[in-house]
């Protein structure tokens, strides 16, 4: 592997005008990302989801090079309708369209001209990997007291035209302070086979608010890796929502620093798999200061061969007095050969703290089934109307009520 | 009086701390092929003793240290421990308690058991180990009565190889971890129960560990066997003296319950855990796993962790057997700068099998405590279901509670649930008792007895008391 990646790397620097500088930086990363390879089920954090096996099984002899030289062409019907919003478009990794048309040109600020160090402790290959091979690293500004009048989507789409590739992309944001962002990123994928790895990296200033809200909802075969960083002053609120269904292998990691007092952090993820598919969340929520909060909830509905794992760690600093933590995972495993992981960790150095988690995991209730259906549904209407109600549980969850019901219609779920 | 102080004053009348001036037999420092065939030679041993003995020292060559606990401790060096040391009184056994070393027989008198009178007022047999090897079996009689066997491993080793040669090794494997496997190589003495068919054991069996010569690793091996249909209860206690050096333990405790028997295993430990900066204590890296392997058998662990430097173990339970039950109730305390890394492992195997796990932890000080727990239920384990409850209670914002769970469920028929918290005595509750008399420690004692009450429940009554004493005792002076 490592010397296609190297062969891959010279094609890539050769083709992309970046200075010596940039080109010695990236070296550095694709040195460490040689050096420990795709994580393996050895490392601790990725006990439940075996990268390298599953690359080696499913894709082979991945190629990690993409050429940006070429625009492709937007397909208009991934679009989502119905609601009116800025769009930011990635064809195979590489930025088609940005397009912040329903706002104030002033109060947002776009450069490419971002520094690719990492600001934050990681033992994560995979972010080597994406500082190594991303093509351009976009930085997108809120300015000062401004929020953004429509939502942003991010859409995420991948055409026949490449095929067992790596994809590397970044984003960085940064939220000044009462700014307020509502962000989607969306899912779509006609490629076959590809390993697709994504870093954000998010800086709310003072009492700004950002919600995230990732959809992957349609089937395909792809494998993807998502990685948050989420970095947060006073008073700030971030809110994730994960829909986690669609790609065949999907891993969502968060990391996020409650840096400032009173900020907080909420994250809500859905597990709806069938098929072989494997899922993984999994988070990572520092209380540094005092009177932080965070609230997690995960809901998993397994099939036939399916497999979720959520791996959620509360670490409460000593100085972090009076945090609230809290975490909930649920799981129905609705065939014999599902599997649920989940492994909630507490880590506590103060005393005056409230944390707890919870999980639970195990059949549909066969009282309940019987309830309904001796009220006239059939089997299959009853487990539906029982799954529903599970998952909505988490939909509600979501405070903009103009993405909600977008989702619930993706989802397909009724009130 | 600040915290500090008032630790150092607890500490300087720490009850036992002393040591017994008594002559040892000592092995040469060093592991080696050399020292295991002393050890083997010393207690007489039959040839497939030592080669059991020798297959995990080949395998332990093999093996690392695990080193992803959360206690990081400094490094062992495994050759310049002594693997086995004697009392020299002990070359010939004595026929009676009044043969006993005076010294020794004053050592327990220190300890509280004086074995006589202990025997004959409480009706327990006592089984007490000085230093790896048994001193004095008491209430044979009775027990021989019913057919149970009670007896020091050396012991079962010379008159009853067809059990331990069935048994020995069934559930920790020489092939396992590297401190079971270290056990398993240079383990020196420890205690064999079997209870026959249909036996309900008429009195709680119980042994008290002892350390004593400085330097001396201890490597106790315990194995116990329920036969069809029986029943025991077993404890376990630990003491020991004060001394400067970090001492190791590596014990392995193997419970083996067939059809319809149950064992229950409780233990109060509280080893020297080493003065207020953190230096000295004991290791206490413990193996102990119990396999349920008939039907509707039952394993309960419960155990009061109190002592020790580190503390490094997880009594498990494999579900084996169908409709066979697992529970484990734990209390551990951390103070000064102990720390803790322990919890269960709950394997479930066979169908309809249940666990339950109760779990409290208290951290003050500069402590460090962590449950870490296994819950893995099997696809074949249909309609099992597992209770987690795990609760943290800190005392200061010096010290650490964490929670490290596992939890796999391959099974769709199976239920798990899990829930875990963490919080403080609040000043209300304090507040709340002090008002009606009491004073703070006092008030903090109470409050501390009645988050751990689910687990005391569960001891036997002459361990509760002591072990409720020990929850008071082992968190002096930590508020305030």
């Amino acid at each position: 592997m490592s010397e296609q990646l190297q062969s891959d790397f010279d094609k890539i620097v050769k083709t992309s005008k970046i200075s010596k500088e940039e080109i010695q930086i990236k070296k550095d990363f694709l040195n460490k990302f040689i050096k420990r390879g795709f994580p393996n089920r050895k490392q601790e954090d990725w006990k439940f989801l075996d990268l390298n096996q599953i690359i080696k099984k499913n894709i082979g002899d991945i190629s990690f090079f993409n050429d940006y030289s070429q625009p492709n062409k937007i397909d208009s019907s991934i679009f989502i309708d119905g609601l009116e919003h800025n769009k930011i478009i990635f064809i195979n990794g590489r930025i088609e369209k940005i397009d912040f048309n329903y706002e104030d040109q002033n109060k947002i600020e776009i450069s490419d001209e971002t520094k690719k160090d990492i600001s934050f402790d990681y033992e994560n290959s995979l972010i080597d990997l994406n500082s190594a091979l991303t093509h351009k690293v976009f930085k997108i500004i809120v300015k000062k007291n401004y929020s953004l009048k429509k939502p942003l989507i991010i859409y995420h789409s991948t055409n026949d035209k490449i095929k067992s590739t790596n994809i590397n992309l970044r984003l960085d944001f940064e939220l000044g302070e009462n700014s307020c962002l509502r962000l989607i990123d969306f899912f779509t994928d006609n490629a076959a086979k590809n390993f697709i790895n994504i870093f954000y990296n998010f800086n709310l200033e003072k009492n700004s608010i950002l919600k995230n809200y990732k959809i992957d909802k349609f089937k395909n075969n792809s494998l993807k890796y998502s990685f948050n960083n989420i970095e947060q002053g006073n008073n700030s609120v971030s809110e994730t929502f994960i829909l986690s269904a669609g790609s065949d292998y999907f891993k969502n990691e968060i990391n996020c620093n409650l840096n400032g007092e009173y900020s907080s952090a909420f994250i809500n993820g859905v597990f709806s798999l069938k098929e072989n598919q494997q899922h993984e969340i999994r988070t990572s929520i520092n209380h540094l200061v005092e009177n932080t909060k965070s609230y997690q909830l995960i809901k998993s509905v397994l099939g036939k061969n399916s497999k979720s794992a959520y791996q959620g760690r509360i670490f409460v600093n000593s100085k972090a007095q009076k945090t609230d933590g809290y975490q909930l995972s649920k799981a129905i495993l609705l065939d014999e050969t599902s599997e649920f992981n989940a492994k909630p960790e507490l880590e506590i150095y103060a005393d005056d703290v409230k944390c707890s988690h919870g999980s639970a995991s195990g059949s549909l209730n066969e009282d309940s089934i019987f309830y309904l259906m001796s009220r006239g549904l059939n089997y299959q209407q009853s487990k539906e109307l029982l799954i529903n109600g599970f998952l909505l549980d988490v939909v509600e969850k979501i405070t903009d009520s103009e993405i909600k019901n977008l989702i619930k219609n993706i989802i397909g779920l009724k009130e | 009086m600040d915290t500090r102080e008032k630790d150092i004053e607890k500490l300087k009348d720490y009850k036992y701390g002393f040591t017994t001036e008594i002559e040892n037999i000592k092995a040469p420092k060093g592991l080696n092929e050399d020292v295991i065939k002393f050890i083997s030679n010393i207690k007489k041993e039959p040839q497939w003793m030592l080669d059991f003995r020798l297959k995990a020292y080949e395998r332990l060559k093999l093996l690392k240290e695990p080193n992803w606990q959360k206690p990081k401790y400094p490094k062992i060096d495994y050759q310049d421990l002594y693997y086995y040391s004697a009392p020299k009184s002990m070359k010939d056994k004595p026929k009676s308690l009044d043969e006993l070393d005076p010294k020794l027989l004053e050592t327990y008198k220190k300890l509280g058991i004086p074995l006589q009178e202990q025997a004959r007022l409480n009706g327990i047999a006592v089984d007490a180990v000085f230093d790896s090897v048994s001193v004095a079996t008491t209430f044979k009689g009775e027990l021989t009565k019913h057919g149970i066997i009670f007896c020091s491993m050396s012991e079962a080793i010379q008159k009853h190889p067809e059990l331990v040669k069935k048994y020995l090794g069934t559930v920790i494997p020489v092939t396992d971890h590297f401190f079971a496997t270290l056990n398993s190589a240079v383990f020196t003495d420890g205690s064999f129960v079997y209870i026959p068919e249909g036996t309900k054991c008429p009195m709680e069996l119980s042994t008290y560990f002892r350390i004593n010569a400085s330097e001396t690793g201890q490597f106790e091996r315990t194995l116990i066997i329920a036969d069809k249909g029986s029943y025991v209860s077993y404890l376990e206690g630990c003491t020991a003296p004060m001394r400067d050096e970090n001492q190791l333990h590596a014990a392995n405790v193997e419970l083996i319950a067939l059809d319809d028997a149950e064992i229950k295993y409780s233990t109060v430990q509280n080893w020297y855990p080493g003065d207020e900066n953190g230096k000295g204590g004991i290791y206490n890296f413990v193996t102990k796993r119990g396999l349920c392997k008939g039907k509707n058998s039952k394993i309960s662990w419960t155990q009061v962790e109190t002592g020790s430097a580190i503390t490094w173990k997880y009594p498990s339970c494999i579900l084996k057997g169908d409709n066979s039950i697992g529970e484990f109730y734990s209390i551990a305390i951390t103070n000064n700068h102990q720390k803790a890394d322990t919890g269960t492992k709950m394997i479930h195997l066979g169908k309809n099998t249940r666990s339950k796990i109760i779990s409290k932890g208290i951290s003050a000080g500069f402590s460090d405590m962590t449950y870490r727990g296994l819950v893995d239920i099997n696809s074949k384990a249909k309609n099992s279901s597992n209770y987690t409850q795990c609760d943290s209670l800190l005392m200061g914002n010096k010290c650490g509670a964490h929670t490290v769970p596992y939890i796999k469920n391959k099974n769709f028929d199976s239920n798990i649930a899990h829930e875990a918290t963490t919080s403080k005595i609040s000043d209300e509750q304090l507040y709340y008792c002090q008002q009606r008399g009491l004073n703070q420690e006092e008030a903090v004692g109470l409050i501390v007895n009645g988050f751990c009450k689910e687990v005391l429940q569960q001891l036997p009554m002459e361990f509760a008391v002591e072990a409720q004493k020990l929850v008071g005792i082992s968190l002096e002076g930590s508020v305030g």
